[in-house]
């Protein structure tokens, strides 16, 4: 970890981190810091993604949820670097904060927008792994599943030798859920739930500290949806990943995240966790969102959605880019662009001036914080080089 | 007023290759009745595969049934797909960006069945107008005047329920008609087939598998897997007590924030394959109350409640056959409603 133009730093907060904080916010594994993205050059570029700062604590599960080209998976994509052409980063930084300590260093803190392509490699796949929402295209349609396990460990993991590279890729299967004998299928010739599964074992191989979940479901019908998803937050929890879990469908992320991060027209416009958020929305667009979701109980009455349709990136509105159907409106919306900041008295943060002091929310959002939050299990099991499978 | 009767469709798929090829019989739907009314919409849920949009297609004559009648008005159409059933019954696709024309423009769209049709009543401009109004696209010569492409998925969704409209049809026939929407305007166009079912009186038919979405907006929803009717209900009914478990399961996965304790699924694995269903009830390999009888006969459609029929044993009493309805919990258990809702000011 050093030489030229190595920036591998040790962040104040890293070297002297707690154990494991279940508050998740003492200890961040991946620390987003003023991270845009533009598409394309000069005047014609587009601001996918603005100045946003996210942190994702270890071993937690943070949801992004936004609209399609709200800029969540631009996001993901930039801060590790998986980006293509023509996007560019245009600022900020992308802190992993590493657990490992190899022979003995302190904990690494490696800045992903500034690392060669020798750190990246070092940490991509192994410490930050992906799954993508159309196994189809991620995998390799010409060869099996088993070589493509094959590859990855003999790549990572050259210590070991081919039989006990079966075995593990076999373990692997089993972990979520599938026989060892499907290493010797096709992906073609597995089910679209077989397939998610099949790369999600693959991104658990190397025991990653981070899982970035781009729709990992999407494509999936509910039923298997929800199995595959039960089944990643119970290796979640035994496996200690944290997890940056990024969808369009809120109320699933309701029930799987413990925070949650709106993102709107390249912008992250409010964080909470998630029980706060779907309980007591302080954001229009988050509260507008959430009354998108027709309910599954009691009497059904007519909901209006957001009136609209989401900006075209080309064309933002001056001002918040939310305020054209934000009903609670006032004169400061069209014209300044509302920042990211933490909300008095309370662990959220929300981007909108109606929560300035300036103006008077409405009542809508402003409702209490729920009391009785309701917290998924964690217990961590510590995981340091050997994996406890 | 539009009405399937024993609908079955099946499709020859090729399977290997070479000296092992052969042709398999891949069962879509099988013997499926729904009846769409004036004024109301129906919904059918399922997954992918489940045949709902094959069903769909039966009814708009795209598809011709291996077997089975499609009936408008109590009579039976013809094999052939005429001008004058297209003229009652139209079909919205699911992916608005497919089913527009990129190259015309939305005044286009509109203008050929209206000329083809005649009926725009010698005006086709005002008939244009008066369309992009009936779709809340306001106003309508900012809109007739563009090109799909600079339309977003909700407008070009609502130009083709409008194109649809043109003929003056007396039956819609929406297939996934929001689900390529973003979540935000899906609710938008959701509530435009709520106002053309109350105040023009359409039968709608809306084919979709999200069930909160059904529940929303149809007044009957019924259920297909694996080809197969197994439920059928109005739809708060079908929703808060669910009789057949395959509706049991879909309920228990659909995302549901309200729910105050993790969700227990009714049960797992995967639907089975069309090509061989399996005997007896295609629902029991997977199904937690399997008995005998579910693995040997397929299960008659009783009916357990009013208007609330069902396709399962469970329901069906060994010695007369008379309806039961024991035995079978609700999946889901009321919550108390929404907190936004109840603290809403007045």
């Amino acid at each position: 970890m050093s030489g030229p133009g190595v920036s591998a730093l040790t962040s104040p907060g890293s070297s002297d981190a707690p154990e494991f904080a279940p508050g998740g916010d003492v200890d961040p594994v991946l620390e987003i810091k003023g991270l845009s993205v533009d598409y394309g050059f000069g005047d014609n570029a587009v601001h996918a993604v603005a100045e946003c700062d996210l942190t994702l604590g270890r071993g937690r599960v943070l949801g992004l949820a936004g609209e399609s080209g709200s800029g969540k998976s631009t996001l993901a994509m930039a801060a590790i670097r998986l980006l293509r052409s023509p996007g560019v980063i245009t600022g900020g930084e992308v802190l992993f904060h590493s657990k490992r300590t190899s022979a003995g260093e302190p904990t690494p803190t490696l800045d992903l927008l500034a690392a060669g392509e020798e750190e990246l490699r070092a940490v991509r796949w192994s410490e930050i792994a992906i799954v993508l929402q159309s196994a189809l295209n991620a995998l390799n349609p010409v060869s099996t599943i088993g070589a493509q396990f094959d590859e990855l460990l003999a790549t990572h993991r050259p210590e070991l030798n081919r039989a006990s590279r079966r075995d593990r890729a076999g373990e692997l299967l089993e972990l979520v859920g599938m026989t060892a004998d499907r290493l010797r299928s096709y992906p073609h010739e597995m089910s679209g739930g077989m397939r998610q599964r099949a790369m999600i074992a693959m991104a658990l191989a190397l025991d990653p500290q981070v899982m970035i979940l781009d729709e990992p479901t999407t494509a999936l019908d509910v039923v298997t949806q929800r199995e595959i998803l039960e089944e990643l937050m119970g290796l979640r929890d035994r496996l200690g990943f944290a997890a940056l879990f990024i969808t369009h469908d809120l109320s699933l992320l309701v029930e799987f995240a413990d925070d949650i991060a709106v993102m709107y027209a390249g912008r992250l416009m409010e964080r909470a966790p998630a029980a706060s958020l779907f309980r007591a929305p302080r954001l229009p667009y988050t509260y507008g969102l959430l009354h998108c979701f027709p309910p599954m109980h009691g009497e059904r009455y007519r909901m209006e959605g957001i009136p609209g349709s989401p900006p075209d990136l080309r064309d933002l509105p001056p001002g918040c880019a939310f305020h054209p159907r934000c009903k609670w409106a006032i004169p400061q919306c069209r014209q300044d662009v509302p920042k990211l900041e933490p909300l008095a008295g309370s662990p959220r943060e929300v981007a909108c001036w109606l929560h300035r002091g300036t103006a008077t929310a409405p009542p809508e959002l402003m409702l209490p914080d729920p009391t009785a939050v309701r917290t998924r299990s964690v217990s961590v099991i510590e995981t340091s080089g050997e994996r406890a499978v | 007023m539009l009405e399937g009767r024993g609908l079955t469709k099946s499709y020859w798929v090729k399977r290997n290759t070479g000296l092992l090829a052969r042709r398999s019989r891949l069962h879509a739907v099988d013997d499926v009745s729904v009846q769409l009314r004036a004024g109301a919409v129906t919904a059918v849920v399922g997954e992918s595969g489940s045949g709902k949009t094959t069903v769909a297609r039966l009814l708009a004559r795209i598809v011709k049934p291996d077997a089975g009648d499609v009936l408008l008005d109590g009579k039976v159409v013809a094999a052939a797909r005429t001008r004058s059933f297209a003229a009652q019954v139209q079909m919205v696709f699911q992916d608005p960006f497919a089913s527009l024309n990129p190259v015309h423009k939305v005044r286009h769209h509109l203008a050929r069945p209206l000329e083809i049709h005649h009926t725009a009543d010698g005006d086709v401009e005002a008939a244009i107008r008066q369309l992009l109004h009936r779709v809340a696209l306001d106003p309508p010569a900012k809109y007739a005047d563009k090109f799909p492409h600079e339309l977003s998925g909700g407008q070009r969704q609502r130009v083709a329920i409008a194109r649809a409209l043109a003929v003056r049809p007396r039956v819609l026939l929406a297939d996934e008609p929001v689900s390529m929407l973003d979540v935000s305007i899906r609710l938008g166009v959701l509530n435009l087939l709520a106002d053309l079912r109350d105040r023009e009186r359409l039968a709608i038919l809306y084919v979709t598998h999200d069930i909160a979405s059904a529940r929303y907006l149809a007044d009957t929803i019924v259920v297909m897997y694996a080809g197969q009717l197994v439920e059928s209900a109005p739809s708060v009914a079908l929703t808060d007590s669910p009789a057949h478990p395959y509706t049991q399961l879909l309920l228990s996965a659909a995302p549901d924030p309200d729910r105050l304790e993790p969700p227990t699924l009714a049960a797992r694995g995967a639907p089975p394959s069309l090509l061989a269903p399996p005997p007896g009830c295609r629902f029991h390999p997977r199904c937690p109350h399997v008995m005998e009888i579910c693995k040997r006969m397929a299960p008659p459609t009783v009916t357990v409640a009013t208007a609330h029929a069902a396709a399962c044993w469970l329901h069906v009493d060994s010695a007369n056959g008379v309806v039961d309805g024991v035995g079978v919990t609700p999946a889901t258990s009321p919550s108390p409603q929404r907190e936004a809702e109840v603290q809403r000011p007045p």
